[in-house]
């Protein structure tokens, strides 16, 4: 059915069931994501893509909010504004986003200080170099949950990995803790291909950048080597 | 964060799905590989080999300067040479003179029928066709062929006979839209790992009923609504009692089968004998079973079959596709979206080697070579004097090695492929070998048949050159440089044209000692040229340009530059007319078991490792899957005693081999499955050279075995077990 609503005071005519990110992306108005990704179902997970939308008491997920008849829509208000700022500046606070371009360009966008939180305490964890073909640092990793999604039904069929512990200390991991061969893997790298932050890397290219040069790599044959 | 010189879209060399890759090129070296996620064929999915197992391309094994053998080579004495320090590095000059006068040589003195060339099923399209053109125009020999004979031989002379075409009748993608589908014979989730996604998202997201037929409890069976687990070997009473309570039951379809369909009556009177009951016994598949699937598959609204090498390899591999080609004639699951026939081809470009005519039988675009009309089109582009072209049928892989003595073949010229690992009953093939009195290896690696060579030129990997590969859905794609060749080795199209520059200014007048000198023409600037003249020809490919598939494939046949190209065939009428029904018997496999060899082996593949193992073995791959492991049922591992992880010797009639046992439910009782990626503990040791009499194709999957308790020394590598959680 179609239907006609407004974003940021354009009247929009679209298809009922779209979503407002969809929408927005069709129509030229950028809404930023982090979760959200065209291989996974969308999350409402990292809340960067909140917007106002007139006569609801808090902000909406756009990537999973629904494009209504007459829906009013704010994609750039004041409070949508700061609260973009506020998840950027604690994800900073919390996790290295120096492997994140796309975060940092966020991050310069809305103003978002690296040092708001000075006092949070960081996610920090080892280099998790456990197979031949990627590394894992989740000291990167933002729980946006997209690798969990391809490596299960948005594409791989093998359900390797998933959230594990709570609240601040919930991580992605693998059932029992065990190392990536020994659980159900298949080591497709999806989950690599999907990772906004670097979190998950191709060995390889994790080597290139210790310094080492395509020579001293050769053929990787091993894993649980040279562990940072 | 490493940024890329240059990112390089190509298509996967592994398997025959066809994968789009952008490959990350730093500093000449590829880094990373990744997939665009709207890429028509994967959808941004990859699978461990695409992703991760380039890395052959830099193994230090790898040969980059052509080699002449040092101790020179005769007939009967002939010796595999690995270690370089049994080589002589020479310059391109002296490898390419040596091999021109070696084969003038041989041809001069024996004709025709001493050459014989190995096309290469992982090599561009642009490689393939120049090389039977060499042969072809030459040597004037159909003496061509390819691991085709190996893997889809069987599937192919059933479908060329029943309906005159022998590609996937349908896309891959259109799994999507299949009610039911039955997979048999294929180990889909390892073999073609992005196909088995896309049957899983069928079941799962499409409401799609899955009916996996095969011997082993593979992965796909999570999904499947049935398993019929059969004894390898008894595909063709199987499908027969199916299409027997189709036609029991009136599940036909009449309309289809009177306008499209000839020899029904004759076949449904073949059909009698093959009840549930009497298939059930031979098989091992409950009747009731049989029946359900029978009903589930005719029932259906758009059903579709997809089969791999458990059809094919076996002695009777042309039956056994026949019979899957007979259900959906049966039910008119045929020539529309979301039906068909579909036989999934194993390596990257098989479907295009066959395509350009490296086979025995057939000039580019399956023109038969005994027919006057199709010679005379090929001399002409050719540039051969009329008549001069062999309207005599060549001998298949399988054929040509068996006729290597005195008066038969004498030359092979082997372009990447490895029948010293994928040949069957591998002694013999290794006696044969022996006594050829020239071999020259076009690779790059000195693999197990490279060995045997006097003359090693070194070719280039995907990553080094452009052309195109043509998929199993029959889309025709790029396939790009992403760097220089390494060291000296050169692209194979170049190596092919400067050796045939050479034979031709050899040969003289040899050929044409009436007619003035002719080029058959071998100087082309890049391989669009090379696809240019072929694509003049070959009416399948008449429409397609390299600037049409500049981003995305075409799908042939493509009859003309305005085609946008053929996912669905066989919409309005088969090729040879009406599909042509066969009636079948039951042959079963060559060798029974018996008390002396009691356990059935059946060969495959896994989803690390890739055919002979040139690259995955030579590939970071090789560490997460090091060595051979034989599944064996636990059932038959108790009455034995034997654990999980103990050596075992497994012996045939034929040959012996060493190696790990994984214990496990994925084999049936009394079934053992052995992968033949592993020369250390090669399977086809092993297996029966028997042939199918049609399509030539050995009986890979079926053999009678024995396995013993050996000691963990006797492994060729004991510290090398990998333990993997995958299924």
């Amino acid at each position: 059915m179609a239907i006609t609503f407004f974003m940021d005071g354009k009247e929009i005519k679209t298809e009922e069931g779209k979503t407002l990110i969809e929408v927005a992306r069709e129509n030229g108005i950028n809404i930023p994501s982090v979760c959200v990704h065209e291989a996974t179902k969308a999350n409402a997970l990292c809340r960067i893509c909140v917007v106002e939308v007139e006569g609801q008491r808090v902000l909406q997920p756009a990537c999973i909010v629904k494009a209504a008849n007459n829906m009013k829509v704010q994609t750039r208000s004041g409070k949508v504004l700061r609260a973009r700022r506020t998840i950027l500046e604690m994800l900073a606070s919390t996790i290295d986003l120096s492997d994140a371009p796309e975060i940092q360009n966020m991050m310069a966008e809305y103003g978002a200080s690296f040092n708001r939180f000075p006092d949070a305490k960081r996610r920090e964890s080892e280099i998790q170099d456990d197979n031949p073909m990627y590394i894992r640092d989740y000291s990167k990793c933002l729980l946006c949950w997209r690798c969990v999604q391809v490596c299960a039904d948005d594409a791989q069929y093998t359900f390797a990995i998933n959230f594990s512990g709570r609240g601040f200390e919930t991580q992605v991991g693998t059932f029992f803790d065990r190392a990536i061969p020994e659980t159900s893997c298949v080591l497709c790298g999806q989950c690599v291909a999907v990772c906004p932050t670097g979190a998950l890397k191709p060995k390889r290219e994790f080597l290139l950048e210790q310094g080492l040069s395509p020579q001293d790599i050769g053929v990787l044959n091993s894993g649980r080597k040279k562990r940072k | 964060m490493i940024k890329p010189d240059r990112i390089v879209t190509t298509t996967c060399p592994y398997c025959g799905v066809g994968c789009n890759l952008q490959l990350y090129v730093k500093d000449d070296h590829i880094f990373k590989v990744a997939s665009p996620f709207d890429s028509p064929v994967n959808h941004g999915n990859l699978c461990v080999k695409g992703r991760f197992g380039y890395d052959y391309v830099y193994h230090p094994k790898r040969v980059t300067t052509p080699l002449l053998r040092k101790i020179p080579q005769t007939p009967g004495k002939r010796t595999q040479a690995f270690d370089l320090s049994d080589w002589r590095e020479v310059t391109w000059d002296e490898a390419l003179d040596h091999v021109a006068d070696r084969l003038i040589e041989i041809y001069k003195r024996d004709g025709s029928d001493a050459m014989a060339v190995y096309a290469c099923a992982k090599a561009t399209n642009e490689d393939n066709y120049l090389l039977q053109k060499m042969y072809r125009a030459i040597f004037r020999t159909n003496n061509i062929d390819h691991c085709t004979r190996l893997c889809h031989a069987g599937s192919v002379v059933a479908l060329q006979q029943a309906v005159g075409s022998s590609a996937m009748s349908n896309t891959a993608s259109q799994v999507s839209q299949n009610d039911v589908f039955i997979v048999t014979g294929s180990n889909t989730t390892e073999n073609h790992p992005i196909i088995a996604l896309q049957m899983k998202d069928a079941v799962r997201k499409h409401g799609a009923k899955m009916i996996v037929v095969d011997p082993r409890r593979i992965e796909l069976v999570d999904f499947a609504e049935m398993w019929l687990p059969l004894k390898p070997g008894t595909n063709v009473p199987v499908f027969s009692a199916m299409a027997h309570v189709i036609v029991q039951e009136n599940l036909v379809n009449h309309e289809f089968i009177a306008n499209r369909t000839e020899g029904y009556q004759e076949f449904i009177k073949s059909l009698e004998k093959f009840t549930p009951e009497y298939a059930g016994e031979i098989s091992g598949v409950p009747a009731d079973d049989i029946c359900k699937a029978a009903r589930m598959y005719a029932g259906a609204k758009n059903a579709a079959i997809y089969w791999g090498m458990g059809i094919s390899q076996l002695s009777h591999g042309t039956a056994s596709a026949m019979a899957l080609i007979h259900l959906a004639f049966l039910t008119g699951h045929i020539g529309r979206e979301g039906t068909g026939l579909n036989p999934l081809r194993g390596q990257n470009n098989v479907q295009g080697a066959s395509d350009m005519g490296c086979m025995p039988f057939h000039y580019p675009g399956y023109m038969r070579v005994d027919d006057e009309q199709n010679a005379a089109v090929w001399e002409k582009t050719w540039n051969v004097e009329a008549g001069g072209l062999s309207r005599k049928l060549g001998l298949t892989t399988t054929e040509i090695l068996g006729q290597v003595h005195e008066g038969g073949i004498r030359s092979l010229y082997i372009m990447g492929e490895n029948p010293m690992m994928s040949e069957p009953n591998l002694n013999e093939t290794r006696r044969h070998m022996e006594q050829l009195e020239f071999l020259v290896a076009q690779d790059i690696f000195i693999t197990e048949s490279a060995a045997f060579a006097d003359v090693f030129l070194p070719a280039t990997p995907f990553a080094e050159k452009d052309g195109t590969f043509s998929n199993t859905d029959r889309r025709v794609q790029r396939v790009r440089a992403a760097h220089n060749p390494r060291g000296q080795a050169r692209v194979d199209w170049q190596i092919i044209c400067a050796l045939a520059l050479r034979l031709e200014s050899r040969l003289g007048s040899f050929n044409q000692p009436e007619t003035r000198l002719n080029s058959a023409f071998w100087e082309y600037s890049h391989p669009s040229d090379i696809f240019r003249e072929m694509a003049g020809v070959n009416p399948d490919y008449a429409g397609v340009t390299y600037e049409r598939i500049d981003n995305v494939g075409l799908i042939y046949p493509v009859p003309d530059e305005a085609h946008p190209g053929t996912p669905t065939l066989f919409t309005e009428d088969f090729p040879r007319g009406r599909g042509k029904f066969y009636p079948l018997d039951y042959v079963p496999a060559m060798e029974a078991v018996d008390d002396e060899y009691p356990f059935i082996l059946t060969t495959g593949r896994v989803l690390e490792h890739w055919h002979g193992g040139s690259m995955t073995r030579n590939s970071s791959l090789n560490s997460v899957f090091p060595e051979a492991r034989m599944e064996m049922h636990p059932a038959d591992a108790e009455i034995h005693g034997i654990r999980n992880g103990d050596p075992v010797r497994v012996t045939s009639r034929r040959g012996e081999v060493v190696l790990r046992v994984i214990v496990t439910e994925k084999t049936t009782v009394g079934v053992v499955f052995i992968p033949f990626h592993f020369v250390e503990a090669a399977a086809n040791l092993l297996t029966n050279d028997a042939l199918d009499p049609q399509a030539k194709i050995p009986e890979f999957k079926a053999c009678a075995v024995q396995v013993f308790p050996a000691r963990m020394e006797e492994l060729a590598n004991p510290a090398a077990m990998v333990d993997r959680g995958r299924y």
